[in-house]
């Protein structure tokens, strides 16, 4: 083994972002390009980070690794433990990645301050892996609480007209689920007889009661970052007066928060409480896939329009981890949750694509009605093509990182019920409905507003961007292999654990 | 080269040639993106023919070449079936295509986005290989998917077009209804069976062809009825059957090379190959195939009808597809596969034809498709009036050419089946032969006989006359023609009869209709000739002297009869107004989802979220107005400030400012406590 | 022959009669000063009387003291009674109530 695996890799995950982001505010005042190029630098440096980690990943065990630990808050017995298995592993790698994304795709172009909105990503881009790295309940909720304060400035400070609105509905809305993530921490400090260790959580006896008010403190936490119907209506508001750089971390990365909370927290800790319930989560993933999808078609809005379709395919996340809890024994279960993780990867990818195509059509005409576009193709044809290949993807085009996630969560929902699956699977015309209606009145047709007609085609830096991630999404459609050896044999150790009753 | 090396060429090749054109499509000049494209299609015919004729020499592949999931017990792999099923339709596949490739060089000669047109066509040739060869049905849904996609972009390609953007999206969306009930049979059975490789799912569905499903709660169904009939859903949206045909007829807004190639004799024969391909299943469930006949019989029957009333020249070729494909779903439905097969394949070659000579028909009357202001183009286009002459013969079915062969056999076989529908699918398909060879000829007289129409046409200069097409659109029609009318006669000996199939098509012994009409067939000669004693010899030969007698003889009949048979006529005319359906239920979803929208999400969730809001600010109001004003600022801080304000007040009163005043407090306090001395310390003084 | 008690008694008298001068007197801060000196004066009467009685030399000493302050203090209030004058011609008491409050 290499000298650099004995590394604290996790912690440079970190921390690394959130010394560069500090970096680049102190050193604001030097110029704009100096603190550009520190915070482009920060950004690669954290995607470097993730190499030895991928790299040095054993994909034949389901345990921890990478991991430290020392005693943090030694009175309440919190520990700065961190880790990662096969979970958390793609989330930090994508978080990296989306991060380089942004700091390099907002090319110092965004308004006033392009260096507090460039470190705003690193410090939120650390903080994020430190949720998918923490192996201690408080740590993960100090990070958790944590990572909302850069996107809040991020949304209220560089955000569109009605920034404050959304930025405070954000805030609120998040933080209400998060105080009841809180008292079921705190309970469940006290069952695990004053331990904030998961792994102690993960052993736990808990009774059937007990476990089903921790379930539903989960499920209000995690649904509301999900989000999950009915707790969903900050999201499109917050994407709306996002900026883009916003709006891609959100749906790329935040947004996949709750899902990792449901596959972290929920499924081993009150494993009883979530096959119980799964119906409950089930019958609202699919009403997220079926009802958000016909508000999606209702949008006048791209952005809006890409928000619904990103709940949409949330609901496809939990309906691939529940249905998957509650499947019959032939089936292999693990195919539903290795679905669900790999369409919230692909979504990280392809959301942030959408974002981003979206975000260079508004700095062009600066609109996001659909209604003001038309022949884009004419004056951007390289951007169409990109944009028709993300459009398709997140249709879920086979050849697409999507189509990967969306065939394995059907199929476990098929295993789980027909007309579950029914349901599930109405997001072919559903998604292609939406989607394709956007794309052949914004794409398709003549040009008839004037600031279009004057619009260039993508420059180098987008295209770098777009071409990054096209690569990403055809990587996984096409190569989804080493993807699924990094989940598989955790997936397969949380299903087993999640099978094992809790209570006795 | 091994087969397998053979195999991965044919839709490589293609594909790398798509690949190279459509990057680069804005570097290279359009002789390069059209000769790569030509070379990568001409490579999988010739590969196609060499594989073809190792399979008639007795060779067959099966097996994977990529790994595409691998995970646990779970094994998805792209890999390839050759059998002689396949290799025939990668042979039908790759010599279309290569036609309609050489074909569009002409068509397409003005046209500004030819090189994306090509790689366009050349990723459609892959993507199709890729599925024809396919040995499981993921890789099938990926060539499934791929070819709709490619579809999308076809029938968009001259996306400046309102209604072209608009039948793509159309197209797209009607096939993925079908799509959904394909990936939905795909995944029951990849849940039940636990694989997805053909071979391994036949082999089980046998084993276990009793199993049962709960689709409605306890009620059991037939496993295998509901996979086929979820598969045969996607055949229906593919292959463009009743209800989810409406795509079709708008397709024709894309280029007509690609109406020959995607939308008559390739793509949408996909449904066709597919319930052919998985006849191993589809034998196991007479439900399914009753289903797959009276849905193959009344799409040919309607669709027919709505040829008729056509006057778009690509519009009329279109409905006759919809009409063929028809033909052959029900012919699979009477588990006929071959017969099937045999009728996709001849009706691959005649219908590319005569979509190709529309095309040509259409530049030679520069861009005019209404077949009202044509007539009499034989004089001015031979060439493109025989090859017309010899698809229109193949379609309505003469004997020799070769639509007689392969429908007459269909409708013998249909009507030799006996599972339930096989009545009513009979009667269909026999009246379906006069309508055939009525809008067909009608179609052909209007175009190329009779009187010139066209002085009014758009395109079109008074004293202008149409020219013959360019030898890169002639060339294809003739070689078309060949075997649109030859093939028949050669291929049906040994498709049908031959044993050609092998094992590659599974028929149920009760089922056995090929069998049945092998009994009274001894040569194709003889089949033409003894055709005069049957009656869909007549038939078709009522519906050709009927439209002579209609469009030749009497050219205003049909406008009085127009107006005579108002209702009817108006029916057809709204093609059974299943656009209108659509559209309203279109409509209608988005309306429920502007409902959800602005009312639910909005009004409602919003509104109680706000609510709430609202609530606990109250509360917090009433908290402070209660408790911060009443009890602490009131009693605690007021009430102290009061009590001193009081007492300030009372020592105001006391503080006069009077000298006088003072001095006598102070003498009365000197007074008062050295009285208190007196009488409480001083005890002692006392006496 | 006079006793402790005679003196004591003039010694009261002059102190009713000083405080008597300060409580009634309306009309002039001049009485006012003389009272304060009668007060004075009876409170002196008292020390040379006891310091008699009591042969103890600190009754007359402390008288000394008294006398200084008393002039002391007659000659500061009867400048402050100038300025005041000045000030706001006239030394009435009953006007001087700028303290009322």
């Amino acid at each position: 083994m290499n000298v650099v695996f004995d590394w604290p890799l996790a912690s440079c995950a970190i921390w690394l972002p959130v010394a560069a982001g500090l970096l680049v505010l102190a050193l604001s005042p030097l110029g704009a390009s100096f603190a550009r190029g520190v915070a482009l630098a920060g950004a690669v440096l954290g995607v470097l980070v993730t190499v030895p980690l991928y790299a040095g990943f054993d994909t034949t065990t389901a345990s921890m690794q990478f991991v430290e630990s020392m005693p943090w808050i030694p009175l309440f017995n919190c520990a700065y433990a961190l880790g990662v298995d096969g979970i958390s592993l793609p989330f930090v790698i994508l978080n990296s990645l989306i991060t380089l994304v942004v700091v390099f795709g907002s090319g110092g172009r965004a308004g006033a301050r392009p260096a507090q909105y460039d470190a705003a990503f690193l410090l939120m881009s650390g903080l994020m892996n430190g949720i998918f790295c923490a192996l201690d309940g408080m740590l993960f909720y100090v990070f958790f609480e944590a990572s909302l304060i850069p996107l809040y400035l991020i949304i209220g400070v560089w955000g569109g007209p009605n920034r404050v609105r959304a930025a405070y509905r954000f805030i609120l809305f998040t933080l209400a689920g998060s105080l009841l993530l809180l008292v079921a921490f705190i309970a469940l400090f006290l069952i695990a007889g004053g331990s904030f260790s998961i792994a102690d959580w993960h052993r736990v006896s808990i009774d059937e009661a007990t476990q089903t008010w921790i379930f539903l403190a989960f499920l209000a936490a995690f649904g509301v970052k999900l989000p999950m119907w009915p707790l969903h209506t900050w999201l499109p508001e917050a994407h709306v007066e996002a900026p883009t750089g916003g709006s891609i971390v959100l749906a790329a990365i935040a947004l996949k928060l709750g899902a990792y909370g449901f596959l972290r927290f929920s499924l081993p800790i009150v494993p009883d409480a979530a096959r119980a319930l799964s119906w409950l989560v089930v019958a609202l993933s699919l009403v997220a896939v079926v009802y958000i999808g016909l508000v999606a078609l209702a949008q006048t809005d791209m952005k809006k329009l890409v928000a619904y379709s990103s709940i949409a395919h949330m609901g496809f996340v939990t309906l691939g981890a529940f249905a998957a809890l509650d499947a019959g024994v032939s089936f292999d279960r693990s195919l539903g949750v290795i679905g669900a993780l790999i369409q919230m990867v692909s979504h990280g990818i392809v959301a942030a694509a959408m974002f981003y195509c979206i975000g260079a059509l508004y700095e062009r005409t600066h609109s996001r009605q659909i209604a003001d576009y038309g022949g884009v193709v004419r004056v951007m044809p390289k951007f169409s093509a990109f944009f028709l290949l993300f459009s398709m993807a997140n249709i879920g085009m086979p050849g697409t990182s999507s189509f990967i996630g969306e065939v394995l969560v059907i199929f476990a929902a098929l295993e789980y019920n027909f007309w579950a699956a029914l349901a599930a699977a109405l997001t072919l015309v559903i998604g292609a409905a939406y989607t394709l209606r956007m794309y052949q009145r914004v794409i398709f047709g003549e040009v008839t507003n004037p600031a279009l007609s004057e619009s260039r085609d993508v420059d180098r830096r987008e295209f770098a961007v777009l071409s990054l991630l096209a690569l990403g999404t055809l990587a996984i459609g096409l190569y989804p292999q080493p993807l699924i050896e990094v989940l598989r044999v955790s997936v397969d150790e949380l299903l087993r654990h999640a099978a094992v009753a809790k209570f006795f | 080269m091994e087969i397998r090396e053979l195999c991965m060429l044919v839709p490589l090749a293609p594909l790398t040639a798509a690949v190279v054109a459509g990057l680069f499509c804005r570097v290279i000049p359009r002789s390069v993106a059209t000769l790569v494209c030509i070379l990568g299609c001409a490579v999988a015919f010739v590969a196609s023919a060499v594989v073809f004729f190792g399979v008639r020499a007795g060779a067959s592949f099966d097996g994977a070449v990529y790994t595409w999931v691998a995970s646990g017990a779970t094994l998805i792999e792209a890999g390839f079936l050759i059998d002689p099923l396949s290799s025939l339709m990668m042979l039908v596949v790759s010599f279309v295509s290569l036609s309609v490739h050489i074909y569009a060089v002409g068509y397409m000669r003005d046209d500004p986005g030819v090189n994306r047109f090509f790689a366009y066509i050349a990723l459609f040739t892959a993507s199709m290989l890729i599925l024809v060869m396919s040995n499981n049905f993921i890789q099938l849904f990926f060539g499934w998917e791929a070819v709709g996609l490619v579809s999308y972009l076809l029938i968009g390609f001259w996306n400046e077009r309102p209604t072209a953007t608009a039948a793509a999206t159309k197209a797209f969306l009607v096939n993925r209804v079908g799509d959904l009930g394909l990936l939905l049979g795909i995944g029951l059975i990849f849940v039940s069976y636990g694989t997805l490789d053909y071979a391994s799912v036949f082999r089980l569905a046998n084993e276990t062809s009793g199993a049962t499903f709960p689709l409605f709660g306890a009620s059991e169904c037939s496993l295998l009825s509901v996979i086929c009939v979820l598969l045969f859903v996607g055949a229906m949206g593919k292959s463009a059957q009743i209800p989810l045909h409406v795509w079709l007829p708008d397709s024709m807004e894309g280029p007509t090379p690609i109406s020959a190639l995607i939308h008559a004799a390739t793509m949408v024969t996909a449904g066709i190959f597919m319930v052919a391909r998985l006849s191993p299943l589809f034998e196991l469930s007479e439900t399914a195939l009753s289903f797959v006949l009276v849905v193959g019989a009344t799409s040919s029957l309607l669709m027919g009808f709505l040829g008729i009333v056509e006057t778009d020249i690509k519009r009329i070729v279109a409905y006759s597809t919809l009409s063929q494909l028809g033909y052959m779903v029900a012919a699979l439905g009477a588990s006929a596969y071959s017969a099937a097969i045999f009728h996709l394949t001849t009706h691959a070659f005649f219908k590319a034809l005569l979509f190709l000579a529309a095309g040509s028909v259409i530049v030679g009357m520069h861009h005019e498709q209404d077949v009202r202001r044509m007539g009499g183009l034989r004089k001015y286009m031979p060439l493109t009036a025989f090859a017309a002459l010899v698809g229109s013969l193949a379609l309505a079915g003469v004997p020799f050419f070769s639509g007689f062969y392969s429908k007459d056999s269909l409708i013998e076989a249909v009507a030799a089946s006996g599972i339930p529908g096989a009545g009513f699918a009979s009667f269909s398909l026999l009246t379906g032969v006069f309508v055939t060879a009525f809008y067909t000829f009608r179609m052909y007289f209007l175009v190329f006989l009779g009187k010139e129409r066209f002085v009014a046409a758009h395109g079109i200069k008074s004293g202008e006359t149409p020219r013959e097409s360019p030898p890169t659109m002639t060339l294809p029609l003739i070689l078309l023609a060949v075997p649109s009318a030859a093939i028949g006669y050669f291929a049906i000996e040994p498709m049908l009869f031959g044993g050609f199939f092998r094992d590659a098509i599974v028929t149920a012994e009760n089922h056995a209709v090929v069998e049945k009409i092998l009994a009274h067939f001894t040569t194709p000669l003889e089949m033409a000739m003894t055709s005069p004693a049957s009656g869909v010899f007549w038939l078709t030969l009522t519906g050709i002297a009927s439209a002579a007698f209609f469009y030749l003889i009497r050219p205003t009949l049909p406008a009085a009869l127009r107006s005579r048979a108002g209702v009817l006529v108006r029916v057809l005319e709204n093609k059974y107004y299943f656009d209108a359906l659509y559209k309203a239920f279109g409509d209608g979803v988005r309306a429920v989802g502007k409902f959800l929208w602005l009312i639910v999400d909005t009004r409602v969730i919003d509104g109680a979220i706000d609510a709430a809001a609202r609530g606990v600010r109250w509360f917090g109001k009433g908290l402070w107005h209660a408790i911060d004003g009443g009890v602490i600022d009131t009693i605690l801080v007021g009430g102290s400030a009061r009590v001193v304000g009081a007492a300030s007040r009372f020592l105001r009163f006391l503080q006069s400012g009077q000298l006088a005043g003072y001095a006598f407090f102070m003498i009365a306090g000197v007074c008062a406590m050295l009285s208190a001395w007196f009488f409480t310390q001083a005890k002692g003084f006392l006496p | 022959m006079l006793t402790l008690a005679h003196y004591l008694i003039l010694a009261a008298i002059l102190f009713a009669t000083g405080i008597a001068g300060i409580l009634f007197n309306r009309k002039n801060l001049i009485t006012l000063l003389m009272s304060i000196e009668l007060v004075l004066l009876a409170v002196n009467t008292n020390f040379i009387a006891f310091s008699h009685y009591l042969q103890s030399m600190a009754g007359q000493v402390f008288v000394f003291f008294i006398l200084t302050v008393a002039a002391a203090e007659s000659a500061i209030g009867l400048a402050i009674l100038v300025a005041l004058f000045r000030n706001r011609k006239s030394i009435h008491v009953d006007d001087i109530s700028t303290l009322k409050g």
